[in-house]
């Protein structure tokens, strides 16, 4: 195989991805509970939960239909994908041309209607109330999200994840307001898509305003435990989106062994601080009303969008 | 692309934010602090390109904007929804979403109509007049909006630091004269609309200014 190095940082990549999500999930849940005053979890706790449900016995509702039980599966194999596709430790992957920004908005488009669908399926009033408000957040934050993407794709002339990070981690320095805009908006979808506060409250079960919750109540044990690590996953992926985007310095490249403890400092580095700022984000803002989460996503979309004209502007 | 450059475009970019900031803006003391805030972005951006090309009545004509939009004529605003108790959220005629929409559109228009106007310039700030105008038209919106006294002459004043940005980045600003002149215009106009205010009260016991449509003869 020629291509054999670059395949060795794929698997190495998509392992440590699988690995360290929920590691990232305990770091945020530990500094939001300092924040609050309250005695912080440990940071091993995430992991704790997933072999607790790991080791239970499913139960599944009488009328599930096949949909339900192979939705788990799904979401943790989109997530896994979409962590395969993003350049986390290093650029020049060879998943990386399977594809770009759009068709990676679709893989988590996709793990969306799956998780839609399956709430729905059992038929609870929850569930079907929680598929319908995913899939309202889902398809306002979506058009931000690209809007977002394509900015930094303007910028670098590819919409390949990869050439944007070689493009924006190795030019000159230089003030973009269209990046600084587009970063406003990437931060303000990925609260939304994470079901994070101001959007969703992740701490909570059993209350009227939830969302991501209220549609896998059904699920226990190994299923439960697949989709809590397919959110972890989610959150890194969106979080190493956004490093790739905005702060692209540090990063690897496929086959180049000696650049990899620096870009694993760096990426170490970037999750500490983007996984405090996003606990304190959560610390200070309160949650919304359901029905303003549409102004929230459709400012995170005027400010993509004027991302993009003010680079057209500036530029041009 | 210099520095210099860069900053003013990073602050023009700011301006414009806020600009749309003030239009989804529902609290009537925010959208002041909005108003002091763009000030401050459009002194900021005037004083870069007056170090950075050596006009100095723009130094003059920073420090102006500053005096008198980031503290002068705020503070005159507080006083008078302080006085006229405006405690209100303010009220618009269409909803946010589709004022936002609406914002877009206006500013997608004022750039293609900026762009040819940006290519024939070679002034440092030439990138900055599709902003200017955005920014004005915003105002503008704002204005048409809004139902209530108090939001549209914040907007009337708002136009003004688009109007600023806009000579400051096609001319590197006017001369000083005109300058002093129209500060002076905005001063006095935020005096007179405050009278306004008490007067439109007395008569029709609210600011909403669909009652002076009742002053017409049947």
């Amino acid at each position: 195989m020629d291509n054999a190095p670059g395949f060795a940082f794929q698997i190495l990549q998509s392992v440590f991805v699988v690995l360290a999500a929920p590691l990232v999930m305990g770091w945020v849940n530990q500094c939001r509970a300092r924040l609050q005053n309250r005695s912080a979890p440990s940071l091993w706790l995430p992991y704790y939960t997933l072999a607790k449900l790991f080791h239970k016995d499913a139960v599944i509702a009488r009328d599930a239909s096949p949909l339900f039980r192979i939705t788990p599966y799904i979401l943790f194999g989109c997530m896994w994908l979409a962590a395969g596709i993003v350049p986390v430790l290093a650029t020049g992957l060879p998943f990386a041309p399977a594809a770009d920004v759009i068709a990676l908005v679709g893989v988590f488009a996709l793990a969306r209607v799956f998780a839609a669908l399956a709430a729905m399926d059992i038929g609870t009033s929850f569930g079907g109330l929680g598929a319908r408000r995913e899939m309202l957040i889902g398809f306002l934050a979506e058009p931000a999200m690209l809007m977002t993407m394509f900015t930094a794709a303007f910028i670098s002339g590819s919409t390949q994840l990869t050439t944007i990070v070689d493009t924006l981690a190795h030019r000159e320095f230089a003030i973009y307001p269209s990046l600084a805009f587009a970063a406003l908006a990437f931060l303000m979808v990925l609260l939304a898509e994470n079901a994070r506060i101001p959007i969703d409250n992740p701490a909570t079960h059993l209350e009227l305003t939830m969302i991501h919750e209220a549609m896998i109540l059904e699920y226990s044990a190994r299923h439960l435990a697949l989709i809590e690590w397919a959110v972890a996953i989610k959150l890194f992926a969106y979080m190493t989106i956004g490093f790739a985007l905005f702060v692209p310095w540090g990063i690897a490249e496929a086959g180049n062994w000696a650049a990899l403890p620096l870009a694993f400092a760096a990426l170490a580095f970037k999750l500490a601080v983007a996984g405090a700022g996003l606990a304190l984000i959560e610390a200070v803002l309160a949650k919304m009303r359901l029905l303003l989460a549409p102004e929230f996503l459709s400012t995170a979309f005027l400010l993509a969008v004027l991302g993009m004209l003010i680079h057209f502007l500036v530029s041009g | 692309m210099s520095l210099a450059s860069q900053l003013v475009n990073l602050l023009a970019a700011l301006l414009l934010l806020i600009a749309f900031a003030m239009l989804s803006q529902r609290r009537i003391l925010t959208l002041i602090h909005l108003f002091a805030w763009q000030g401050a972005a459009l002194a900021a951006s005037t004083f870069i390109v007056a170090y950075s090309t050596g006009q100095d009545h723009l130094y003059f004509s920073a420090v102006l904007t500053v005096v008198l939009k980031v503290i002068l004529i705020p503070w005159v605003l507080h006083r008078l929804i302080d006085s006229l108790n405006v405690k209100w959220d303010v009220e618009t005629l269409i909803n946010i979403p589709t004022t936002m929409l609406l914002g877009i559109g206006l500013a997608i228009f004022a750039f293609a109509l900026a762009e040819p106007i940006s290519q024939m310039a070679d002034t440092l700030t030439r990138s900055t007049l599709g902003i200017a105008l955005a920014s004005v038209l915003l105002s503008f919106l704002m204005m048409i909006v809004r139902r209530k006294a108090v939001p549209q002459v914040i907007g009337f004043l708002a136009m003004e630091n688009g109007l600023f940005l806009a000579a400051t980045s096609a001319t590197y600003g006017m001369p000083l004269v005109v300058e002093l002149g129209v500060a002076l215009d905005v001063l006095v106009g935020t005096f007179i609309f405050g009278i306004f205010f008490f007067h439109i009260r007395e008569q029709f016991d609210s600011l909403d200014i669909r009652h002076m449509e009742k002053l017409k003869e049947d």
